[in-house]
């Protein structure tokens, strides 16, 4: 299987899991293991004086080893989106940041005029962007001119579980972006979801609710990891063009009782 | 004087971010910092002067997706 190329380093697994929303870190921990994720999503949150919740959680990834992508997850402007990747770029120690800038709190679609802005910001300041957008193509190619060298089609809205929306803009997105690294990012649901995604070519799917909110977050982990697998190695093989009619597998020639000629 | 931290209110002395930061007992954390919207880096904390009503947001590392 190729392995996948983000802004010149090599990706071992093209599942990116996220790690919010587990019962216990301990599950969390497990996920992540199940998973064979290289890349880990996390955030920035206010940090408590008193409590300095952040100060534990980052011993736990620390200690999975994973490559963090930190998010801008929350922001509603490019200027908040902006000052979090700055803040996140100096606290994790990388250049790559997922960015989000959110239209709107009940659809959590993003608002791709100030993603559009931010990318462009961020880009020209040596930021790697990985933007969380749609599946519009316009959009796509001012992300593209902004410098962003990967991009982050939605499936549907986070956390609704309802997979690839719109699968034929999706294709289309592939189709006009052979070269590019597409990844979906949210709305991913099922397994199925994300073997789908990998059928039809996009490089890697990021997901997190379908994991962290499993029965068993961990089994479910194992079971997106083989989808993803699944999922691109069918790819990578080619799959069949479907068809109107039947066409038989087993071959025809020699088939008992099938009248060739006649004695008389 | 009277700010803003992470959105509470609160009296301080500190005179810099760095001697604000370090008051509420974060030396040494993993944290970042912005004032009134912009990213301050962790060398500028010392020398960004705080004044009356500034808003300080004081971050760490937390779960996402």
């Amino acid at each position: 299987m190729a392995m996948l190329q983000l802004y010149g380093s090599e990706i071992s697994s093209r599942l990116l899991l996220g790690t919010a929303g587990y019962a216990s870190p301990d599950l969390l921990r497990h996920a992540v293991l199940a998973s064979g994720a290289e890349i880990v999503t996390v955030s920035l949150r206010r940090e408590s004086a008193r409590t300095k919740t952040g100060q534990g959680f980052w011993a736990l990834i620390e200690e999975l080893g994973c490559r963090v992508l930190p998010n801008t997850a929350g922001c509603h402007t490019a200027k908040e989106a902006i000052a979090t990747a700055q803040m996140a770029r100096e606290l994790f120690g990388t250049t790559w940041i997922k960015l989000e800038v959110i239209a709107n709190d009940d659809t959590l679609q993003p608002d791709v005029f100030g993603l559009v802005e931010a990318a462009t910001e961020l880009s020209a300041d040596g930021f790697d962007v990985l933007p969380y957008t749609t599946e519009d193509l316009s959009v796509a190619e001012r992300l593209v001119a902004a410098g962003c060298e990967v991009l982050m089609p939605w499936g549907s809205p986070i956390g609704s579980a309802r997979g690839l929306a719109n699968k034929t803009a999706l294709q289309t997105l592939r189709s006009y972006f052979p070269e590019t690294p597409l990844i979906v990012d949210a709305g991913i649901g099922a397994p199925s979801h994300a073997a789908e995604a990998m059928e039809m070519g996009y490089d890697a799917v990021l997901l997190n609710t379908a994991v962290a909110k499993a029965g068993d977050p961990v089994k479910m982990a194992e079971g997106f990891a083989r989808a993803v697998e699944a999922g691109r190695l069918a790819f990578e093989a080619g799959l069949l063009e479907p068809r109107d009619m039947a066409s038989p597998s087993t071959p025809v020639a020699g088939t008992p009782f099938f009248k060739i000629d006649t004695v008389s | 004087m009277r700010i803003l931290v992470n959105g509470e209110r609160l009296t301080t002395d500190a005179q810099s971010l760095d001697e604000l930061c370090e008051a509420l007992g974060f030396a040494g954390a993993k944290i970042a910092t912005a004032v009134n919207g912009s990213f301050v880096a962790a060398p500028a904390r010392a020398r960004t002067c705080l004044a009356e009503a500034d808003e300080i947001e004081i971050v760490a590392p937390r779960q996402g997706g």
